[in-house]
């Protein structure tokens, strides 16, 4: 299949290159076809890899295509690992990607930049593909900078706003400090393994774990704890997970389809399928996993509060998303790698659907994105409102969609794995956390659905005239995407998290199995899961959520303000995002500005500039500037001197007898 | 009887006037040459004074040897006068100061 492979992976790469170098000569029309018979061969062919995977019984491949370097034993090479997580993985990116195309020609429609655009998408899709089917390290870290390239440009794709350069500065910047903790993880595989190629390291991987390193000299760490830490540092700062996460709502300054494709779908979660990837290292070390699932849970509770004050329509569905990669984080840390990636799958499906729909409303409200001065639009946009009803309720977890599947097993799955874990305390509180988000999420979740789409209408008299459905290029999308949302959970559940879907792709020990214990004790199929629902906590929470969004904003809207007035500093807290961009603009950039300015005056152009280099020219040239004064040009001082000289000598002698 | 003192009192009072001259002469540069050829015949006097005295006929043979080269000097030292004047069409000594730093 290794043709399928190839065209699966350049062919974005030739639409890119296409619509991006084209110009005049293939025009609007020619990029996004072009574009989109790319990334649509891309999509058509992953299903069919897909089906011979799991339904034609394919075997995993791994095919080296091409070697790059090899330098001291080290083979850096090109190749695809290609399993059933990946076909999984390809599957979702070119899917989503091929609606976000389709969807931009409607929402770009009048923009300048429109060839530009479908460039960076494509290229996207194209960098994407080669994370996530890259069978070593390398070929890894090159997908992993190239669609952080792409989201940098993205992000500022409305080049002429400062907000948009400010993001997407902010988005790269933050990103380096992940990408660091990555490259050095890297380096640390490379020490100990001698190899880039995934199959080698995870061959080895027994071997490092019993192996030790030392940071600070006399403090011996375990290898595979040090590994995966820097790994997942990496991965804090693509998937944004605390404290790295401030890039991603800034990132909303990029044009909607691209917060919908890279900012909710595909590249954030690029962290969470590489420590899929990783299970063989993730697995042998405990205290990496701790740490995961702290992380984790710190951003699944306290990011969704944030969600509760925004009132940018996007900057909702941005908190949402953190939240949302959070609980994936927990599942990850509870070694229930395949919940995470099946919660993975079906958010990339509801949440590109909520950041569509979104994206239509902004269109129809004419560039509006304050949901204070929304409202009542479902009378005037009833596509869209159906569809994000379908991919909020999916968000919440509504029992049958597929976002219940995901989330109420992941739930479960971190419920059930304090078990056979030491520190139970820290499973404890990563439970707590995802179960107090569901309230959370459905809370912020409809508060943003009410307020857009029930009560009156507060948008102003102009924008109500021109309010109408967006065209079909827009709503198909939509539509497309809301099927997936729907009904994917029920028809994939069983076989990912229970029927050894992902076979030896994921690697997960006996003891830490949370998923396969569930499989035995827990799971009765769809429909008796969906049945069983109506007495867990997560559904009572989550209906406590909608129900609290519904009288806080529909039935009592001066509630709401009355909460902010008495609880000012929690507001202000949240208001200011607890005070995470002032920690990194102020403390961190700022503290390293003003480390660097010190250095540059005091270090650079005090001490080395202004004494050492120039200092000793400009001493030397004192000194001189006294020395010529000797140097009159005359012949008769220079005879006097030598008179002088020679009277002296002559002195000193006579003197010595 | 003229003795020895005599003759090196007649020496120091050459060099000492040569080189007076050398010091106070701000004008001419052939007097400047003339100051050092003066110089050289006050040396020359002592070589000779000592050679007698002492009985010593190497000190008249150094002699010949100083005069050779005071020749040779005033020769070159001509030369460059000459082709110093062409060049800057003046042998002032307050003018020749290129070499001042």
């Amino acid at each position: 299949m290794l043709d399928y492979y190839l065209i699966i992976v350049f062919s974005p790469l030739l639409a890119a290159a296409l619509a991006g170098l084209g110009g005049r000569r293939i025009g609007r029309a020619g990029a996004h076809t072009v574009t989109i018979l790319g990334v649509g061969a891309a999509c058509v062919l992953s299903f069919v890899v897909l089906y011979r995977m799991y339904w034609g019984g394919a075997p995993a491949e791994n095919i080296n295509l091409y070697t790059w370097a090899v330098s001291d034993g080290l083979r850096m090479e090109i190749g695809f690992l290609v399993d059933r997580l990946t076909a999984l993985m390809m599957v979702v990116v070119t899917f989503v990607s091929l609606m976000v195309h389709v969807y931009t020609i409607g929402y770009m429609r009048e923009d300048p930049g429109y060839q530009r655009f479908f460039s960076y998408i494509s290229l996207f899709t194209f960098a994407m593909l080669m994370l996530v089917m890259a069978n070593n390290f390398l070929q890894l870290f090159f997908g992993w900078e190239a669609v952080g390239l792409v989201s940098y440009l993205l992000i500022g794709f409305w080049y002429k706003r400062e907000t948009a350069i400010f993001a997407n500065l902010k988005a790269f910047l933050v990103n380096r400090v992940g990408d660091f903790g990555f490259l050095l993880g890297i380096a640390a595989v490379v020490l100990f393994s001698n190899s880039l190629d995934y199959a080698e390291v995870f061959r080895q991987a027994k071997s490092i774990s019993q192996q030790t390193i030392e940071i600070i000299p006399g403090q011996p760490y375990n290898a595979m704890t040090v590994i995966c830490i820097l790994l997942f540092i990496g991965a804090m700062g693509k998937s944004a997970q605390a404290p790295l996460h401030v890039w991603l709502p800034d990132s909303m300054e990029g044009p909607t389809p691209i917060s919908a494709l890279i900012h909710a779908a595909t590249m954030v979660t690029a962290g969470i399928f590489m420590v899929a990837r990783m299970s063989p290292l993730y697995e042998l070390s405990v205290t990496a996993l701790g740490v995961v699932i702290v992380i984790g849970a710190v951003t699944a509770f306290f990011m969704g509060l944030l969600g509760l004050v925004q009132n940018d329509i996007k900057r909702v569905v941005a908190y949402s998303t953190l939240s949302q990669l959070g609980y994936m984080s927990v599942a990850l840390g509870a070694s229930a790698y395949g919940a995470a990636i099946f919660h993975l799958m079906t958010h990339a499906f509801f949440k590109a659907l909520l950041f569509l729909a979104a994206g239509s409303v902004i269109i129809a409200m004419h560039h509006e994105q304050d949901i204070r001065r929304m409202g009542g639009i479902r009378r005037y946009m009833p596509i869209t409102y159906w569809t994000s009803l379908i991919g909020s309720l999916a968000l919440i977890g509504v029992p049958g969609m597929s976002g219940f599947f995901s989330k109420d097993l992941l739930i479960e799955a971190v419920r059930q794995s304090h078990w056979q874990q030491t520190d139970t305390w820290v499973y404890w509180i990563a439970y707590l956390s995802v179960l107090l988000g569901v309230f959370v999420t459905a809370l912020y979740s409809f508060r943003m659905f009410f307020l857009v789409f029930h009560g009156e209408t507060r948008a102003d008299a102009a924008t109500r005239s021109h309010l109408h459905e967006t065209p079909w290029v827009v709503t198909a999308p939509l539509v497309l995407l809301a099927i997936p949302s729907a009904i994917i959970g029920w028809i994939t559940v069983e076989p990912i998290l229970f029927g050894g879907f992902f076979g030896g792709a994921i690697v997960v020990a006996p003891e830490h199995d949370v998923l396969a214990r569930l499989g035995v004790e827990f799971w009765h199929g769809s429909l008796g899961l969906v049945a069983h629902a109506v007495v867990t906590p997560v559904f009572w929470l989550a209906t406590a959520g909608v129900a609290t969004a519904w009288f806080l904003y529909l039935k009592r809207p001066d509630i709401p303000e009355t909460l902010c007035r008495r609880f000012k500093a929690l507001h202000v807290l949240l208001e200011r995002k607890y005070y995470f961009d002032e920690l990194w603009i102020r403390g961190f950039a700022g503290g390293g500005r003003r480390l660097g300015d010190l250095l540059w005056k005091k270090g650079d152009q005090f001490l080395i500039d202004g004494m050492l280099v120039n200092g000793t020219a400009n001493s030397i040239a004192r000194l001189a500037g006294i020395l010529r004064q000797l140097q009159s040009g005359y012949l008769y001082t220079y005879a006097f001197a030598m008179i002088i000289g020679l009277t002296m000598l002559l002195g000193w002698l006579v003197w010595l007898q | 009887m003229i003795g020895l003192q005599h003759y090196l009192t007649l020496s120091a009072m050459l060099f000492v006037l040569s080189i007076v001259g050398m010091v106070i002469n701000r004008r001419n540069l052939i007097l400047l040459l003339m100051c050092i050829e003066l110089m050289l015949l006050a040396v020359n006097f002592n070589f000779i004074a000592f050679s007698r005295f002492l009985g010593d006929d190497a000190g008249q043979i150094f002699v010949f040897f100083v005069l050779t080269v005071a020749a040779a000097e005033a020769a070159i030292g001509l030369a460059i006068l000459v082709v110093l004047f062409r060049k800057r069409r003046s042998i002032n000594v307050d003018d020749l100061n290129a070499m001042k730093g």
